[in-house]
């Protein structure tokens, strides 16, 4: 990384991270949970969220380029640390760790996701309440379902952490523990949602 | 003295700074408060190992002998900190030292601490007075801002932050979190904060400031209890304002 564009790097991944990528994830969400009310209701958000105007040009700016950035990047970030949760068990170091972790996981299964779906309604397939029912119906992709929307959910609730550290807005060891909490929250909040949302399939 | 007790070690020793580690055991008289250092001596005045093997003395640093000046760090039972410091009596048997390999090995337990002061260097950790002509008494500093600097100014620069650090490795180029905290300290002196930007500007560069993950293993390590997280996160905040001054232009690049 020459010229000194590192920082612009770093910041630019941390921002991405949460804007466009968590909200969108967090949105995502969201409309999944249609599916606990029924296949109708699932099928019609879906099918809102697909006929949306611009849908390819919202998609590439709010969802892939920055998606795709943030992932590469965060892999040159994860592998340039050397991991010692061994030596130092210390709470945050096992965040800093499994924020590595989970961003791989992450990466792993958004890429089959995309695949699976995005790209199969690309070339011609119908994403819908069946489809997943179909996915899901499988044990290996339930379990593969579950581990990833944790990871994920998990790496954004921490990545809102270090976000907060990141740019300045907790400084304090004490507000720094408060946003620790809330993104506590956050997590076991978006878990139940997604989880929810999972099992309406199954 | 009805039976004699001994202390063992296992020390990892290094013959030459291109040379492979090895480990070597040592079993050594004990004293009442010992510290690391006193043992490593006994070993320097009989080097001979538990084997009964006659071998060459440790090589280490050592300077003040009060945990002040920093030199005599090294990893002890897998935790860096000060060997002057270390009591015999509250470690665990054996005790296990190794170099802080996260800086080059120069002999045994000694390695090269020169980044640090190289990073230093560049982030112009002083207070620049030097001039052709006397520029009286520089602004004062309110006593309670005084009290808060002088706990960021008892860093020693002993390298444990950066051993500790999961980001402070060969695969990265991060300057650690010792020499940041020295940022925050000089731009809050007064005379200091003159040359705030240019100390922001240069942790800004690259390997600098963001590349800290977070893992705070720096504030946990730190034998001096320096706040260097709230550091990090302060300068993050100051980093974050002086990106915006120097990207859409400031009329107040200092203060």
């Amino acid at each position: 990384m020459a010229d000194n564009r590192e920082f612009f790097y770093r910041r630019l991944h941390s921002l991405l991270g949460v804007i466009p990528v968590g909200l969108f994830m967090t949105q995502h969400l969201v409309v999944n949970h249609f599916a606990t009310k029924g296949e109708e209701a699932f099928n019609q958000a879906a099918g809102f969220m697909a006929s949306l105007p611009f849908v390819l040009v919202l998609e590439t700016f709010i969802i892939f380029l920055p998606l795709l950035f943030h992932a590469i990047y965060g892999l040159y970030i994860a592998f340039t640390a050397k991991n010692n949760v061994g030596r130092y068990g210390y709470f945050r170091n096992w965040m800093f760790v499994l924020q590595r972790w989970s961003g791989v996981v992450t990466l792993i299964f958004v890429a089959w996701h995309v695949w699976e779906t995005r790209v199969q309604a690309a070339l011609g397939a119908e994403v819908n309440f069946q489809m997943m029912e179909n996915i899901l119906g499988n044990p290996f992709m339930l379990v593969f379902y579950i581990v990833g929307v944790l990871a994920a959910i998990f790496h954004f609730a921490n990545g809102l952490w270090s976000f907060c550290v990141s740019w300045g807005i907790a400084v304090s060891p004490r507000s720094q523990q408060i946003v620790t909490y809330a993104t506590l929250f956050v997590f076991f909040a978006l878990s139940i949602i997604g989880l929810r949302a999972i099992f309406a399939f199954v | 003295m009805s039976d004699q007790k001994t202390i063992s070690f296992i020390i990892t020793r290094q013959d030459a700074a291109d040379s492979a580690p090895y480990d070597e055991e040592f079993e050594v008289e004990y004293r009442p408060n010992m510290n690391v250092i006193s043992a490593l001596m006994e070993i320097r005045r009989n080097p001979v190992n538990k084997k009964g093997e006659k071998t060459t003395p440790i090589n280490w640093d050592m300077n003040c002998l009060e945990e002040v000046c920093g030199a005599c760090s090294m990893n002890i039972n897998g935790k860096p900190r000060q060997s002057c410091t270390a009591l015999v009596d509250q470690l665990q048997q054996p005790i296990r030292l190794a170099p802080m390999n996260t800086f080059p090995v120069v002999r045994d337990l000694q390695v090269d601490r020169s980044r640090m002061f190289d990073s230093l260097k560049r982030v112009k950790a002083w207070v620049p007075i030097d001039g052709t002509y006397d520029l009286g008494p520089g602004p004062r500093m309110p006593e309670r801002k005084r009290q808060w600097a002088y706990e960021l100014s008892k860093c020693m620069t002993c390298g444990v932050c950066l051993e500790a650090c999961p980001n402070v490795n060969s695969k990265s180029n991060f300057i650690g979190p010792q020499s940041l905290s020295q940022v925050r300290l000089f731009n809050a002196h007064p005379t200091g904060a003159m040359n705030r930007d240019e100390r922001l500007e240069t942790i800004m560069g690259d390997g600098g400031l963001a590349n800290c993950g977070n893992s705070q293993n720096c504030v946990q390590s730190c034998p001096k209890g320096i706040p260097l997280t709230t550091s990090i996160a302060a300068l993050n905040r100051e980093a974050t304002m002086q990106s915006f001054r120097s990207f859409f232009g400031s009329d107040h690049a200092v203060d």
